[in-house]
C-alpha cells in the first residue's frame, strides 16, 4: 500500500486575533493509503467539514502541508485541486446545475479534466453511454434525461451528484454527510450506491457521517474526531470487529474526559 | 406599414443588444451595467472608423472587439480585484464615457455622408434581419457547446464549475466579453442605421434590455421548446412596439426612459412568478447584500 494523501501539521484558526477566535486544528496530521475508504465521525464542531474543505481548497489553511500523490497542493487554488478531487456536499443542490438537463450535467462531469471547447456539448456516442450510467442508479432517471435537474427530488439529485463527482475517476473522493439531508430510505439507497461506485472504481474515499451504523459497516478504516484531534483510529481486522456498543463507549469516555478537564480548569 | 417596419428594424437591431444583456443577466447571473457604456462605445468606434474611410463591415468588427475589451475590464475588476459586480460595471460605464468622447472627439458625429452597411441599396430590414438571425443562431449553437454549458453552469451553480476543475473567474470574464461584444455590435449597427453617433445613446440601455427580456418572457414563456434567444428578440420587438405606441399617445420622446423604468419596476413589483423572476433574483435579493454585508463599510470607517 502506498500513501496517497498526506496531511502534515495542519493548523487552522478562524477569526484569528479577534474575540471570536476559534482554534479548530493545531498540528493535525493524517495519512491516507491508496484505496482506503475512511469513515469519519465526531461531535459537532469537531472540524470534520473544515478538514474536507481544507483538503479541497475551499478554505485556506494557516499552516501545514497537504500532499496528494507526493505533490504539495497546499498552495493550489481550489479549481486546480478539484481536477484530482471529487466531492459531494450535504446540500443536494451543490453538485448539479439545476436549470440544465441530466444529459447536460453528465456531459460536463464527463469532460472534467479535458478541454471545454467549442465542440458540441453532447455528442451522439455519449448519449447511450450516459443512459446506461444513469440506469445503473435504478432510480428511473434514464427516462428523464432531458429533464432539468432542478425538477428532481433531493435523493435523485444527490445520486446524480455522486455519479458526476466520480465519473472522471478522481484520486480522492470527499463526502461530507452527503446523505444527511435525505429521508432514511433514500439515504440508505445513496449509501449503497456510494459503496458500489467506490468499490468498482477503487476510489480512495473520506466519508463524514453522523450515522454510527454506516461508519462501522462501511470502509476499511474509521476515524473519530473531537476538537480538531483524532481520538480514535481503527483499521483492518479491528474495524471489522467493531460494534456500536464499543464505539459508544469510546464516545462516552471522550465526553467524560471533557467534563473532567473542564472541572480541572475551573477548580 | 412604415410604422411596423420601423418597429421590426429597431426591435431586431436593439435585439442584438438584448441578446448580450441576456448573457450576463440571465446566463451568468451578473448584473452588468457596463453595457450602458459599451453600446455607445460600439457607435463611437464605428463613427471614427467610417470617417477614416474604413469599410463598414470592418467597422462593425472593430466595434465588437472594443466592446469585448470593455467587458474584459469589467470582468477583471470583479474577478481579480474583487470589486462587486455592480460597481465594476459602473466604473467601466463611467470610464467609457470619457473614452467614447475621445474616440468621437465631439459629443455627436453625423454619419449621413459616410458609406454604411445600409448604403448598398437593400432595404435596411433585410440587412438587420440577417445580422440578428445570424447572431441569434450562432449564440444558440454556442450555448450547446461544451464551453457554452460551462457558461450556463457558471450562473447556475458556480460551485459545480469549480468542482469541474475550471476557474470560475475565467468563464465570467469570457461571458462578459461576449455580452459586451454583442452590445457594442448592436451600437455599431444603431449608429449606421440612425446616421449618427451620440455620446448619450447608451443611457438606459441596460434597463431597455431588461424590459425587453421581461416582455419576451411575459408573452412567450408558456410556449414549449422556445429558445430564450427567441424570447429576447421577440421581447425587444415588443418593447419597441410599446414605445412606438407611447409616442402615438403623444408622450414626448424624452418620457420614454421614464416609461421604461416604470415598466421594469412594475414587473419586479408584481409578485408574479417567472416574469422577471430571474431578474428579480439578482436585484431584489442582490439589493439586500449591501445591508447584510457591512464589511465594505467597516473597511471605510
Ligand atoms: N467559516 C467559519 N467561520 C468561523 N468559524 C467556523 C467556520 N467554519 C467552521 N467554523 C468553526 O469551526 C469548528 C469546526 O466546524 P466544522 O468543521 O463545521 O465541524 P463539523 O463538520 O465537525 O461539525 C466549529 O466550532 C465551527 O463553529
Ligand atoms: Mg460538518
Amino acid at each position: 500500500m502506498s500513501v496517497l494523501l498526506q496531511i502534515q501539521n495542519l493548523s487552522k484558526t478562524f477569526h484569528k486575533d479577534t474575540v471570536n477566535e476559534k482554534i479548530v486544528f493545531e498540528k493535525f496530521s493524517l495519512q491516507v493509503e491508496k484505496g482506503d475508504f475512511i469513515t469519519i465521525i465526531g461531535s459537532n464542531g469537531a472540524g470534520k467539514s473544515t478538514l474536507l474543505n481544507m483538503i479541497s481548497g475551499s478554505i485556506p489553511m494557516d499552516m501545514g502541508n497537504i500532499l496528494l500523490r507526493e505533490k504539495d497542493i497546499s498552495k493550489e487554488a481550489e479549481y486546480k485541486r478539484t481536477k484530482m478531487i471529487g466531492r459531494v456536499f450535504q446540500d443536494p443542490t451543490m453538485g448539479t446545475s439545476p436549470s440544465m438537463t441530466i444529459f447536460e450535467n453528465l456531459s460536463m462531469a464527463a469532460h472534467k479534466g479535458k478541454k471545454f471547447n467549442l465542440t458540441m456539448g453532447i455528442s451522439k456516442k455519449d448519449i447511450s453511454q450516459f443512459i446506461d450510467l444513469v440506469g445503473q442508479l435504478s432510480l428511473g432517471l434514464e427516462e428523464q434525461m432531458n429533464t432539468k435537474v432542478g425538477l428532481l427530488s433531493g435523493g435523485q439529485r444527490q445520486a446524480l451528484a455522486l455519479l458526476m463527482s466520480t465519473i472522471s475517476n478522481p484520486d480522492v473522493l470527499l463526502l461530507d454527510e452527503h446523505t444527511a439531508a435525505l429521508d432514511p430510505r433514500t439515504s440508505e439507497r445513496i449509501i449503497e450506491l456510494t459503496q458500489k461506485i467506490v468499490e468498482e472504481k477503487k476510489i480512495t474515499t473520506l466519508m463524514v457521517t453522523h450515522n454510527l451504523h454506516q461508519a462501522i459497516s462501511i470502509g476499511n478504516r474509521l476515524i473519530m474526531m473531537h476538537k480538531g484531534n483524532i481520538i480514535l483510529d481503527i483499521k483492518g481486522q479491528q474495524k471489522n470487529e467493531l460494534t456500536i456498543e464499543k464505539l459508544l463507549n469510546c464516545f462516552e469516555t471522550v465526553q467524560k474526559d471533557d467534563v473532567f478537564s473542564d472541572r480541572l480548569l475551573f477548580s | 406599414m412604415d410604422f411596423w417596419i420601423n418597429i421590426l428594424e429597431q426591435g431586431l437591431l436593439f435585439g442584438i443588444m438584448v441578446l448580450g444583456v441576456y448573457i450576463t443577466y440571465k446566463i451568468l447571473d451578473f448584473p452588468d451595467l457596463s453595457v450602458d457604456g459599451s453600446f455607445p462605445l460600439g457607435a463611437a468606434v464605428t463613427a471614427a472608423a467610417l470617417i477614416k474611410g474604413i469599410h463598414p463591415i470592418f467597422a462593425i468588427f472593430l466595434s465588437c472587439i472594443a466592446g469585448m475589451m470593455a467587458g474584459a475590464v469589467t470582468g477583471y475588476l470583479h474577478v481579480k480585484i474583487k470589486i462587486t459586480n455592480l460597481l465594476s460595471g459602473i466604473l467601466v460605464m463611467i470610464g467609457l464615457y470619457s473614452i467614447n468622447l475621445r474616440i468621437m472627439q465631439k459629443a455627436n458625429v453625423p454619419l449621413f455622408n459616410q458609406k454604411t452597411i445600409f448604403s448598398i441599396g437593400i432595404q435596411p430590414i433585410w440587412i438587420i434581419l440577417l445580422f440578428a438571425l445570424f447572431i441569434k443562431i450562432l449564440l444558440d449553437i454556442f450555448l450547446k457547446t461544451k464551453f457554452g454549458f460551462l457558461l450556463k453552469a457558471t450562473g447556475d451553480n458556480p460551485q459545480l464549475v469549480t468542482s469541474l476543475g475550471i476557474d470560475i473567474g475565467f468563464t465570467k470574464i469570457v461571458g462578459l466579453m461576449l455580452s459586451n461584444g454583442l452590445v457594442a455590435l448592436s451600437g455599431s449597427l444603431a449608429a449606421q442605421y440612425q446616421g449618427f453617433s451620440d455620446i448619450g445613446m447608451g443611457t438606459g440601455i441596460v434597463v431597455m434590455g431588461l424590459a425587453s427580456i421581461i416582455f419576451g418572457e411575459a408573452v412567450l414563456r408558456k410556449v414549449s421548446f422556445i429558445l430564450p434567444t427567441t424570447m429576447a428578440l421577440v421581447g425587444s420587438m415588443l418593447y419597441k412596439m410599446s414605445m412606438a405606441f407611447a409616442l402615438k399617445l403623444r408622450f414626448p420622446t424624452t418620457d420614454l426612459k421614464l416609461i421604461t423604468a416604470v415598466i421594469v419596476a412594475l414587473a419586479l413589483a408584481l409578485n408574479e412568478k417567472k416574469i422577471g423572476a430571474s431578474i428579480k433574483k439578482i436585484f431584489i435579493v442582490g439589493g439586500e447584500c449591501p445591508v447584510t454585508n457591512t464589511k465594505s463599510i467597516k473597511n471605510i470607517s
